[in-house]
Formats: C-alpha cells, structure tokens, sequence
C-alpha cells in the first residue's frame, strides 16, 4: 500500500529535474529532452490522481498531453535542424540574434 | 508491502534515470538515460493499474519520441556540450531556487499524511471503458488533436526541409 503523496513527491521530483535541466544545460537538444522529463512528471501525477478519485478522465487527459508532446517534439526537432543548418552550433549560448 | 518494494524500485529507477539525464555532457546519454526514467514511468503506471497509459507511454514516449530524438541527435552530429558563463550563472541561481522550491513541494505533499493508501491496480476500468468516454465524452478534443498532428506533420516537413527545396516546388520526374 503506497499513499498518493508518495507518487506525487515522486512525480515533484521528475519535474523539479525537468526544470534543473532546462536551466543548467547548454544543448539545445537535451533542453529539449528536459521538457519531455516534465511532461513525464505531470503526467505520472494524472494517473496518481485518478487511482485515487477512480476517474478515468485521468487517463485520457494523460492520452491528450502525450498526443501534444508528440506534436511539440516533431515540430521542435525540425526547428533545431534549421537553427542548425543556419548557425552550425547546437549551444544555445550562440543562438541569441533573431537575425543571422 | 509489495506494492511498496516495487513502487520504490522504480521510483529509485526513475530518480537515478532523470539525474543522469542532467549530469551527461552528451546528448546521446542524455537520450538513453530518458528512456530509462520512461520505462520505469511505464512500470509505475501498471502499478496503479492504468494498462492503458502504460502501453501508450511505452508505444509513443520510449518508441517514437525518443526515436525522432535520437535520430535528430546522430542527423546533427551532436558532440559533448560546451560550458559558457551564461551556464555557471544559470547553475548558481537554478540548483539553489530548484532545491528550494522541490522541497516546498514535497513538504506540502507529506504535511498531511492522512490519505488513503491504495493497493496494485488501484484504477479500474480497462482500455475498453476508456475509448467509451474518449469517443463519447472527449469526441471534439479527440478530433482537435488528429488536427494537430496533422499540422505538426506538415510544419516538420516544411521547417526540416531545405529552403531551395521548399523555392523549387515539388520535384517532377525526369528531371
């Protein structure tokens, strides 16, 4: 028997490294990847919340975020391979004019 | 009990697995340490019983997702991470700011200990009984999101591709 605070400190912590990743990393890529930590995080959360309510909406709001986290990572992954193809660096330290 | 050893297996999984993403200095570690904490997630969600999203997180997250990811990471050549000034600072203020704010969290969530505990597949309710509200209930989001992909597919294909491809127009044959 595990309370619901145990998963949601759980998924706290998957997002708190999300964040910690967002800020700290310079490659554009593995920002990227910590997004995807987050989502992770409040999706375990979802599921939590709805074993312990036994609403199934739930799993389908959880349905909705991955649906959205995979439109978020094709378009992004084909923005970072023009913003490499135009800079030829992936840090984004050198990814600050609009303008090339 | 066994719901506590498992749950603390994975979760351990997933903790050392999100850690990892943040120490590598390569994308490619960074990639596969991902798809660790997801296979633990996908783990955790059969643990409350949510087959559904178990086998969706396993299908989409680890499969394809983490795919594309590690497809763009080998098309870009990607090497090791170079520190700047702008990452020491972002360190100084982000660990400190992040510790506190987890901790905020956390002590929010366990103040109040008097929550039911549930057992392993606490969550009834099959994937049966979740296509029924996603096609009654969930009908108009449900088609929102096939719209979505639908331009996320079309937006990919048009920012990956080069720019005299896109000038040029479709290709014709003999050419």
């Amino acid at each position: 028997m595990v309370p619901l605070s145990c998963y949601l400190v759980l998924s706290g912590i998957l997002f708190v490294c999300g964040v910690l990743g967002f800020l700290i990393k310079r490659n554009i890529i593995t920002i990227f990847m910590s997004i995807e930590l987050m989502l992770n995080g409040v999706n375990l959360s979802f599921v939590a919340f709805a074993a312990q309510w036994h609403a199934l909406s739930g799993q389908v709001f959880v349905f909705f975020v991955m649906v959205v986290a995979a439109a978020e990572a094709a378009v992004g992954l084909a923005i970072i391979i023009a913003v490499y193809r135009t800079r030829e660096t992936l840090n984004v330290d050198r990814v600050n004019l609009l303008k090339l | 009990m066994l719901h506590l050893i498992l749950f603390l297996f994975f979760g351990l999984i997933c903790v050392a697995g999100a850690i990892n993403l943040l120490a590598q200095s390569h994308p490619i570690n960074s990639a596969l340490s991902l798809i660790v904490v997801m296979a633990s997630l996908a783990a955790l969600y059969l643990l409350l019983g949510a087959e559904f999203v178990a086998a969706v997180q396993v299908i989409v997250y680890a499969g394809a997702i983490m795919v594309l990811f590690v497809i763009t990471i080998m098309l870009l050549n990607a090497g090791a991470e170079e520190r700047t000034r702008g990452s020491r600072i972002a360190t100084l203020i982000g660990v400190p700011g992040v510790v506190a704010g987890g901790t905020l969290v956390a002590w929010t969530l366990l103040r109040r200990p008097d929550r039911p505990a549930f057992a392993i597949g606490a969550l009834k309710g099959g994937p049966s009984d979740i296509a029924r509200l996603l096609f009654h209930d969930y009908l108009l989001p449900f088609e929102v999101t096939s719209v979505l992909i639908l331009i996320a597919i079309m937006g990919a294909v048009v920012l990956a591709s080069r720019p005299e491809a896109v000038a040029r127009g479709p290709r014709k044959d003999g050419e």
